[in-house]
C-alpha cells in the first residue's frame, strides 16, 4: 500500500498548471498549514530528541530547546544499553537473511506455478495476520524451554521472522507478478532449470522488492517487543526494546538516559524512511524489460 | 529422441525415457515436486510458527498448565475449568470493556483524523510528497521507543503536556495522565490514536488517488462540489476501501500490548488491562500458563469474528 502511494505521487504531480501569483500563495499558504499539522505530529520525535540532549539528574523542567546540550544521556545509553543495541542489531541481521531466504523462493512459486495449494498458502499468510502475538509467544514459550531455545540468538531471531516473512513473501510476490513472463520463458527456452532461473534472473531482476522486503523485515525484527519480553528470562539476550521497558520501572529518574537510547533505537526507523523511499520508488518504476 | 548429454546437463528436470507419453506424466510429476520444494520452507515455517502455536495454545486451555508442568512434564486435562476461572473472574468484564473502547475509541480517532488529512493532503501544494512521507515516522519508529516518549511527555510532574499547559495557565497543578484510574485509559487511547494515523493516512490517500478526476468534474458540471462532492463522489468511492482500513485497524488494535504494558503496564489498578494484556499477565506474570491460553483464545475468536465479517463485506462488494 505504500508502494502505491508513494509511486502515484511521482506519476500525478504531472498536471496543468492553471493560476498565477496568487494561486502560487495560495498553494504555499496550504503547505504553511500541512507544516503545521506535521508539527503537531511529530512533536513527540522532536522531544525525544531534546530530551536526549538534557543535562543528567532529576530536572524537574525539560527546557523547550536543547541550547545547551548534553551528551551525558548518550554516554549512559551506549554503557547501559551498547550490548543491548548489538544484540538487536545480530537478531534483526539474522532475521533479515532468514526470512528472505524462506520468502524468496516461496514468493517466486506463487507468482509462477500454479501448484496446488498456492490459494490455502495465500490465504494462510493472511489469516497468520490476525493471530494475536501473545498466543503465538505463549505456545512457543513452552516449546522453547523444552528446546532449549530460550534466551538464545537462533531463538530470537526464529521468532522474530513471523514479523517479516509475511509480509516479505507478499511484496515480493507482487513484484515478481509484474516481471515480465517472456523473461522466464526466456530462460526456460535457454535450457535454465527452475534453480538457475530463479536464482540468477528472477532474484537479480527482484533486487529493489528484495531491498525493501529486507528493510522492512529488519525493521520489523528490530522493533520487537512481545519476544523479546517472553522468550528471554535473563540479561544474557537482551534486544534494546526490552531494555527501554526495563529502564522505565516503576519510577525514572534519569529520562535523559531513556530518551538518548530511544534514539539510538530510532535510527533504523529513520534510516528507512530515507533510503526506502528510493527503493520503493524505484521498484515500481525499474521494471525488467524497459 | 536428440537429447544430447549437453542438454541433459543443462536441464536436469527433462527426463528421458522412450515412451512419449510415460515421459509426459513423469516430467509433470518431477516439475510439481520441483515446484513444491520452493514452497515448502514458507510452509513449514507457517506451520511451526503461526499453525502449531495455535493449535497448542487450544491444547493447553485444556490444561492445568502451570510452572509446575515444566519440572514435572505433567499438565493434567481440566476441561472448561481455565474458560471458567478466567471469564468469572472479576477481571474479565473489566478487560472486556476496555478493550471495546480501546478498540472502538483508537479506530474512530485514526480513522477520522486520518480521512482528513488523506484529504489535507490531495490538494496539490508544494512539499507535499515530502511532508507525506515524514508524517509516516510515528509509524515506523519502535512502539516501545514511542510508548517511552509519550510516558516522558504525560508525565504528571515534568512531562511536556502539564507544562505546556500550565505556561498557558490552563491548570495549576499536574495532571496525572498515565497513573489516574479515571484518564489512564483514554491517555493509552490517544497515544494508539497518534500512531495509528500515518497508517490510516497511507492507505486512504492511495484509495483517494484511485478515483478519477473525471468523476470529480462531472460532478462539479452538476453544481456537486466541497463537501456534496464529498458525499456524492469521495465517500462512496472510497467505501471499499474505508472497509479494508476499519477491519485491518480492528485487527491490529486488537492485539496491542507493546503501548500499553510501554505506558500503563495494565494499570493504575487495571484500569489500562486489556484482553490481550491480561493473557500476558496470566501467562507470563501468574505462570499460570493455561489460563492465559484460555484469554487468548477468547482473543482468537473475537479477532475471528472481525475477519469474517470482512470477508462477508468483501464477497458482498462483489456481489453488488
Amino acid at each position: 500500500m505504500t508502494i502505491k502511494t508513494t509511486f502515484d505521487a511521482g506519476t500525478r504531480h504531472v498536471r496543468r498548471s492553471t493560476g498565477g501569483a496568487a494561486n502560487d500563495s495560495r498553494r504555499w499558504g496550504t503547505t504553511a498549514l500541512a507544516i503545521l499539522f506535521l508539527a503537531v505530529m511529530l512533536f513527540p520525535v522532536y522531544w525525544m530528541i531534546n530530551a536526549s540532549l538534557q543535562p543528567n539528574g532529576a530536572t524537574l523542567q525539560t527546557s523547550w530547546l536543547p541550547l545547551s546540550p548534553d551528551f551525558t544521556g548518550y554516554a549512559t545509553a551506549i554503557s547501559q544499553q551498547g550490548g543491548n543495541l548489538m544484540t538487536s542489531l545480530v537478531v534483526a541481521l539474522g532475521s533479515v537473511l532468514f526470512s528472505l531466504a524462506i520468502a524468496a523462493p516461496a514468493a517466486y512459486a506463487l507468482a509462477y506455478f500454479k501448484v496446488r495449494g498456492a490459494g490455502i498458502v495465500l490465504f494462510a499468510i493472511l489469516i497468520s495476520q490476525m493471530i494475536p502475538g501473545i498466543v503465538v509467544a505463549n505456545a512457543l514459550y513452552t516449546a522453547y524451554n523444552d528446546l532449549g531455545l530460550l534466551n538464545s540468538i537462533p531463538g530470537l531471531i526464529l521468532a522474530d521472522s513471523s514479523h517479516g516473512i509475511p509480509f516479505a513473501i507478499l511484496i515480493m510476490r507482487a513484484f515478481m507478478n509484474n516481471l515480465p513472463a517472456s523473461v522466464i520463458e526466456a530462460a526456460k527456452v535457454d535450457g535454465a532449470g527452475h534453480l538457475r532461473a530463479f536464482w540468477s534472473i528472477v532474484l537479480p531482476l527482484s533486487r529493489n522488492a528484495l531491498i525493501t522486503s529486507g528493510l522492512f523485515t529488519f525493521l520489523f525484527t528490530w522493533s520487537d517487543f512481545l519476544f523479546a519480553l517472553t522468550l528471554t528470562t535473563t540479561d544474557q539476550v537482551r534486544p534494546v526494546t526490552l531494555g527501554i521497558f526495563q529502564y522505565m520501572g516503576a519510577y525514572v529518574n534519569d529520562w535523559s538516559s531513556v530518551m538518548a537510547t530511544a534514539v539510538l533505537a530510532s535510527i533504523p526507523a529513520i534510516i528507512l524512511l530515507i533510503a526506502a523511499q528510493k527503493y520503493v520508488a524505484a521498484g515500481t518504476t525499474g521494471g525488467a524489460v524497459k | 529422441m536428440t537429447t544430447t548429454v549437453q542438454e541433459l546437463a543443462r536441464n536436469p528436470v527433462q527426463p528421458v525415457t522412450d515412451a512419449p507419453m510415460k515421459r509426459h506424466q513423469g516430467y509433470r510429476r518431477r516439475e510439481r515436486i520441483y515446484q513444491w520444494l520452493f514452497l515448502v520452507p514458507a510452509v513449514a515455517y507457517l506451520a511451526l510458527f503461526f499453525g502449531y502455536p495455535v493449535v497448542k495454545n487450544v491444547l493447553m486451555s485444556f490444561q492445568d498448565y502451570s510452572t509446575s508442568t515444566f519440572y514435572t512434564g505433567e499438565a493434567p486435562w481440566v476441561g472448561f475449568a481455565n474458560y471458567a476461572t478466567v471469564i468469572s473472574s472479576s477481571l474479565f468484564s473489566t478487560a472486556m470493556i476496555n478493550t471495546a473502547l480501546f478498540t472502538a475509541g483508537s479506530i474512530a480517532g485514526q480513522f477520522i483524523l486520518g480521512l482528513g488529512l488523506a484529504v489535507f493532503f490531495k490538494r496539490r501544494f508544494p512539499l507535499n510528497g515530502i511532508l507525506r512521507s515524514l508524517l509516516l515516522l510515528p509509524w515506523l519508529l519502535p512502539l516501545i521507543v514511542s510508548s517511552a516518549v509519550w510516558r516522558w511527555i504525560l508525565d504528571k510532574d515534568g512531562g511536556a503536556l502539564n507544562n505546556f499547559l500550565e505556561s498557558l495557565g490552563i491548570i495549576s497543578t499536574g495532571i496525572p495522565w498515565l497513573t489516574s484510574t479515571s484518564l489512564a485509559l483514554a491517555a493509552v487511547m490517544a497515544v494508539n490514536i497518534w500512531i495509528g494515523i500515518p497508517f490510516n493516512v497511507t492507505v486512504l490517500y492511495g484509495g483517494l488517488q484511485d478515483i478519477p478526476d473525471e468523476l470529480y468534474e462531472a460532478a462539479s458540471l452538476d453544481g456537486a462540489t466541497g463537501w456534496k462532492a464529498f458525499r456524492h463522489v469521495t465517500w462512496p468511492m472510497l467505501r471499499p476501501v474505508v472497509s479494508v482500513v476499519l477491519v485491518l485497524g480492528v485487527v491490529y488494535t486488537l492485539k496491542v500490548l507493546d503501548i500499553i504494558l510501554g505506558l500503563t503496564n495494565g494499570g493504575p489498578a487495571n484500569s489500562t488491562q486489556t484482553i490481550a494484556t491480561q493473557s500476558y499477565a496470566l501467562s507470563f506474570q501468574n505462570f499460570k500458563f493455561g489460563e492465559g491460553a484460555a484469554m487468548g483464545n477468547i482473543l482468537v475468536l473475537i479477532s475471528l469474528v472481525f475477519a469474517v465479517l470482512y470477508l462477508r463485506a468483501n464477497r458482498r462488494a462483489v456481489d453488488e
